[in-house]
């Protein structure tokens, strides 16, 4: 190594500049567990952008009228993949559900987790005993380790992560707050191009390297949002997007 | 069926009973609910460790009012306070603590449960927007699966049946039941009746269980303070 080796550094760049590529079909990863890690910022600058037609997966599938609920209202989404597509006020997503207007894949949360993971480490299928003997194995392989049963799930990959975290360098490393942490780690290793929302961009070398959560390797684009909104605030105020 | 003799739990004393339970040394995983309250009435000097899946280890009570921060909240996405010891981490570890068999019991609602330890609690029907969540991992996941639920529905349907007719959570997960009314185990493909609550009947409690109660030695009393 020489002393002029420098590592690699990820463009900080606008909200609308970072999305401006997101085509039509895309499928796209939206971080966040409810409003805890929800890149609402991200999410309404996508809505700014135009792109339809998408596959999101996220836990859960919006709340009231602001953020990933909102997209979904405006008919962006053709199928949602998530857990739990339930909330406080869930009207924007129930109402295209029970019109058949979205299409809905249920996951369980951990089979979810661990497909995305599963996308991002490059292992295309793998076994789960989550769901065996349930609705939700039905027409998938089941295999037997050890005396007991086994389902198949596949990994997921898109072609976005829209993910929240607290602090990145420049470099891409990583940190989260508390429970916001949830999706976002096993996000950013598995879409094509991750963008992040930062409270604040830091100079290389300013996080502990110790302490990095997620890797920059797996960071392609740092938006800063100084002040980002909380989306069960911006629910409880009534707000709308947009 | 007629139950105005006997006194039923309330929500508060069915997760007292079940905290009972909890041994010294527990990481638990509490369901959204009546599961949550078991927290509140683990016996003084227990040491026991929280985890919600949506990934901390160690939390606390809720936070006051107006301290509430909606970046730490449980699977319930109620604002909670962390303990001395917590941790954070991302939702693909917090699973594999579920999965990979690090979490000592679960704690969970039911609609339906079975004598083969079968358990319905995601799916009451075809008409709602189905939404699993966490359930089916930790089912299959926790060394232990307990249930806390009313005896009968609202109606007086049969909970505890021989069969589940809902849309499975898990296959052969339930090992404890707790109810308004009785502690059942579920043991060998058997209802084993552990305790009553007083007044009750083994006949009349029977009329209240869709699939045979046994029991084995003595049949106990389910008389938990008056709580919450």
């Amino acid at each position: 190594m020489t002393a002029r080796a420098k590592v690699v550094e990820k463009p900080v760049m606008g909200i609308a500049e970072a999305l401006a590529d997101v085509p039509d079909g895309a499928t796209v990863l939206v971080g966040g567990f409810g409003g805890a890690g929800s890149p609402i910022e991200l999410v309404h600058a996508l809505i700014d952008q135009g792109a339809r037609d998408l596959t999101v997966v996220n836990n859960n599938a919006g709340n009231g009228d602001v953020g990933l609920a909102a997209l979904i209202r405006e008919r962006r989404v053709r199928k949602m993949i998530c857990s739990f597509p339930r909330s406080a006020n869930p009207k924007a997503f129930t109402e295209l559900y029970l019109k058949g207007e979205i299409e809905l894949e249920v996951v369980p949360q951990g089979t979810l987790a661990e497909r995305i993971r599963a996308g991002g480490a490059g292992i295309p299928a793998f076994y789960t005993p989550a769901s065996v003997g349930t609705p939700l194995a039905e027409g998938k392989e089941v295999r037997t380790f050890d005396g007991r049963d086994y389902v198949m799930e596949h990994w997921i990959r898109a072609d976005y992560a829209l993910v929240k975290a607290e602090t990145a360098d420049r470099a891409g490393n990583l940190l989260y707050n508390m429970s916001a942490r949830n999706f976002g780690p096993v996000m950013c290793m598995a879409a094509q191009t991750t963008v992040v929302q930062v409270r604040n961009v830091l100079e290389p070398g300013a996080i502990d390297p110790e302490a990095v959560v997620t890797p920059g390797i797996f960071v392609d684009r740092i938006v800063q949002v100084a002040n980002p909104a909380q989306e069960e605030l911006l629910f409880a105020e009534g707000a709308v997007y947009p | 069926m007629s139950t105005e003799t006997v006194t039923r739990l309330s929500r508060a004393q069915m997760a007292w009973r079940a905290a009972q339970d909890i041994a010294d040394g527990t990481y638990a995983n509490l369901g959204i609910g009546i599961p949550e309250q078991v927290a509140q009435f683990v016996p003084e000097g227990r040491q026991v460790t929280y985890h919600t899946e949506n990934g901390v280890l160690g939390f606390g009570e809720r936070p006051p009012q107006g301290e509430e921060d909606y970046d730490l909240v449980n699977a319930g996405k109620k604002p909670v306070t962390l303990l001395p010891g917590a941790s954070f981490f991302h939702h693909a570890d917090s699973f594999a603590m579920i999965r990979g068999g690090h979490i000592d019991v679960a704690i969970l609602g039911a609609f339906q449960v079975a004598p083969n330890g079968d358990l319905a609690n995601w799916r009451a029907g075809d008409d709602a927007v189905p939404a699993v969540g966490g359930a089916m991992d930790l089912v299959v996941g926790a060394k232990s699966v307990w249930v806390i639920t009313s005896h009968v529905t609202r109606t007086g349907e049969h909970k505890l049946i021989e069969r589940c007719t809902y849309p499975l959570t898990g296959v052969g997960v339930v090992s404890r039941i707790f109810t308004d009314v009785a502690v059942i185990h579920v043991q060998d493909g058997r209802f084993v009746l552990k305790e009553m609550v007083p007044g009750m009947t083994i006949e009349r409690l029977q009329e209240m269980t869709g699939a045979p109660l046994v029991t084995e030695g003595e049949v106990g009393t389910l008389s938990p303070p008056t709580v919450g």
